[in-house]
């Protein structure tokens, strides 16, 4: 009884029922977009949207992601900054947890699905890369915390070890400052050797970004990271990104608009799979070109 | 159901009036609503468990005592088993009954576990369906099945091929020395293997199947492989379950009888070398019990039943000391 409800729940059309409806035919897509104001998803011209001496640091070209026959994201286009936060942010089930794990190449582990399109990274086409060291170099904290069964220590080192070629101490030192970052180490410095299970969901979660981090990702993607955390973690959290943007590329999904306008530089609006705008943060809060970002981010709709 | 719906629902209606004793009310009212008589119904099943394996370990404590007073803990300790002469020793069975159990977990542990791994993590899900299938119609084989193949095919195959390499290689150590007849302890340890591989692939499979998905995709974000990601991070998540189902075989290889009496030889003696023949507890039993013409060779069979038991409990007791000591973070829920 409650799965069917929550997979219709997914559904974007029922949510979100004033968008236009999903466009099958590539001509009636092709005329939308053309008709649309400004598109910066089709391809958003550098100058005018990153400021002086902003690098790209990833990007999607005409990307379409698959689950099967069903078509979860429609011709992204983006370029996400150097050391800039980026938010995305959009109803659920439109499609921003499919589009980020395309970045690290991690939607490869679900069977049946089929991208199409370019995302690159440096430069260099992700798929052609070696996953392994894709995802070295784009790292993911994901939407349900997902410590290992082990100690504190062995989790936040585990992807030390996997890459190898640091010392014992290095490790440490490592796992020490990661922990740090993350706002965790007070809470968790007198028991590092317990399991990672005998932290409350807030802890596991910056458990899991400190995991993440100790690894020093160049780009680093979190899906809805600060869901299942109280006000002052979440903020501790948010100083975390915005200290990290400093070194690293951050992707942040939020459902959360002050939290994307607290902390994030750029702003993505999902809807439907489809990248509806993609703009400066200040843009898209105060002045968003679409109608759609307009009612979403006031809160009318989703 | 119905019945208790609508008492229920009296009871509550009832339930201002009931301050003179409200215990009581409050017990009739969870009774009858269902709570209690599920709770006894549970309580009573595992009583009974309880029960019969009490009345098991008494019966066979009674109808052994003239063993008990006989031998005393000698019985444990010596290896004669001749009831010609009336003298009954437990230790050439109790031998042979752990030797060719933990040969058998010493092979089939490793292949099992692997095809679990295999069958869960690699296979695409309908050949592991398939395979699944396959294995689990093994556990449903007749294990006089099981002897007939370890007389007629294993036996050949050791000693035209396996027996030459072994003696080669390791001739030198006294596992492996002295001249292969085909009844052994060997033979009945592979034989076993085979016999208890079922358990173990199907059981390990389901828990591994059974790990979240998210700790595979957890340590794949981290650069992990595939294979790192699966032996670091899935199998130790799936730990406990795997020993359960290693503790499973465990007690099958322990009590095993039709298939282990056909290829063990049924030789009371201890011999340092897999090659010599042996005997095991339940085999012998199975063998002797019908022969068995006087009241002291009765009762020292019945002990040894005993002792099989015991040697069971204790086994797997100290196995599960074991794991809980190293599977401290494991999650226990699987
Ligand atoms: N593993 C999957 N198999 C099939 N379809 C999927 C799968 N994962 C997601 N989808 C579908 O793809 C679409 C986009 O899902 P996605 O998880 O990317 O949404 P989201 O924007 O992250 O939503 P939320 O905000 O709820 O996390 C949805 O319609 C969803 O049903
Ligand atoms: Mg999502």
């Amino acid at each position: 009884m409650s799965i069917p409800m929550e997979a219709h729940e997914r559904t974007p059309e029922t949510r979100v029922p004033r968008a236009s409806p999903p466009m099958n035919d590539p001509a009636a897509r092709a005329t939308q977009i053309a008709d649309a104001t400004p598109a910066p998803n089709v391809a958003p011209a550098p100058a005018a949207l990153f400021a002086a001496g902003v690098g790209e640091k990833m990007r999607a070209t005409d990307l379409n992601f698959f689950y099967g026959k069903a078509q979860a994201l429609y011709n992204i286009s983006i370029r996400i900054p150097t050391n800039h936060v980026t938010a995305f942010i959009g109803p659920s089930g439109c499609g921003k947890s499919t589009f980020l794990r395309t970045l690290n190449r991690m939607c490869d582990t679900v069977k049946g699905t089929r991208v199409e399109g370019d995302v690159q990274l440096d430069g260099e086409d992700v798929f052609g890369l070696d996953v392994t060291s894709v995802r070295r170099r784009v790292g993911m904290v994901f939407q349900r915390s997902n410590p290992f069964p082990k100690s504190i220590f062995d989790n936040v080192a585990y992807g030390l070890r996997v890459n190898g070629g640091l010392s014992r101490a290095e490790v440490a030192e490592r796992v020490e400052r990661s922990l740090v970052r993350s706002a965790l180490w007070d809470e968790v410095k007198h028991k590092l050797h317990e399991s990672a299970y005998g932290l409350s969901g807030g802890q596991q979660q910056r458990l899991c970004i400190a995991r993440a981090l100790a690894v020093d990702p160049e780009v680093l993607l979190l899906d809805e990271p600060c869901s299942a955390l109280d006000p002052i973690s979440t903020s501790k959290i948010e100083e975390l990104l915005l200290t990290l943007a400093d070194s690293c590329t951050i992707v942040i999904v939020t459902h959360n608009m002050q939290q994307a306008a607290r902390v994030s530089d750029y702003t993505g609006f999902f809807l439907m799979g489809k990248l509806v705008e993609f703009d400066k943060t200040e843009q898209i809060f105060q002045a968003p070109s679409r109608k759609e970002t307009e009612d979403y981010v006031t809160g009318r709709f989703g | 159901m119905h019945s208790s719906e609508t008492l229920k629902v009296q009871g509550e209606a009832r339930v201002p009036g009931t301050k003179r004793n409200p215990g009581a009310r409050a017990f009739a009212l969870r009774f009858f609503s269902g709570d209690e008589i599920a709770r006894a119904l549970v309580t009573i099943s595992a009583a009974l468990i309880l029960l019969v394996t009490v009345l098991l370990v008494y019966e066979l404590w009674i109808n052994s005592h003239l063993a008990r007073e006989k031998f005393g803990w000698h019985f444990l300790t010596t290896q004669v088993w001749d009831p010609n002469a009336g003298q009954f020793g437990a230790l050439a069975f109790v031998f042979g009954t752990v030797v060719t159990s933990f040969v058998a977990l010493l092979i089939a542990v490793p292949l099992g576990v692997g095809a679990a791994i295999f069958l869960s993590e690699l296979a695409p899900p309908k050949l592991s369906n398939a395979l699944t299938f396959c294995i689990e119609l093994l556990a449903a084989v007749p294990s006089v099945i099981y002897g007939l193949l370890g007389v007629f095919v294993l036996m050949p195959l050791i000693k035209q091929y396996l027996h030459p390499v072994l003696k080669g290689t390791l001739g030198w150590t006294p596992l492996f020395s002295g001249p292969f007849y085909g009844p052994s302890m060997l033979v009945a340890g592979i034989v076993l293997a085979v016999m208890i591989l079922p358990f173990i692939v199907s059981v390990s499979r389901q828990v591994l199947l059974a790990v979240p998905n998210d700790q595979r995709e957890g340590a794949l974000a981290l650069g992990a492989t595939k294979w790192e990601s699966t032996w670091k991070v899935v199998v130790p998540f799936a730990q406990r379950g795997i020993y359960g189902s290693v503790f499973l075989a465990l007690a099958r290889s322990l009590g095993e009888t039709m298939a282990v009496t056909m290829v063990i030889g049924n030789t009371p003696q201890i011999k340092a070398s897999l090659f010599a023949p042996g005997y095991s507890i339940a085999a012998v039993i199975a063998n002797e019990f019908t022969e068995a013409t006087y009241d002291l060779y009765v009762h020292s069979l019945i002990e040894l039943g005993l002792v099989l038991f015991a040697l069971t409990i204790i086994i797997n007791g100290l196995a599960r000391l074991l794991v809980s000591s190293t599977a401290k973070f494991s999650v226990s829920s699987t």
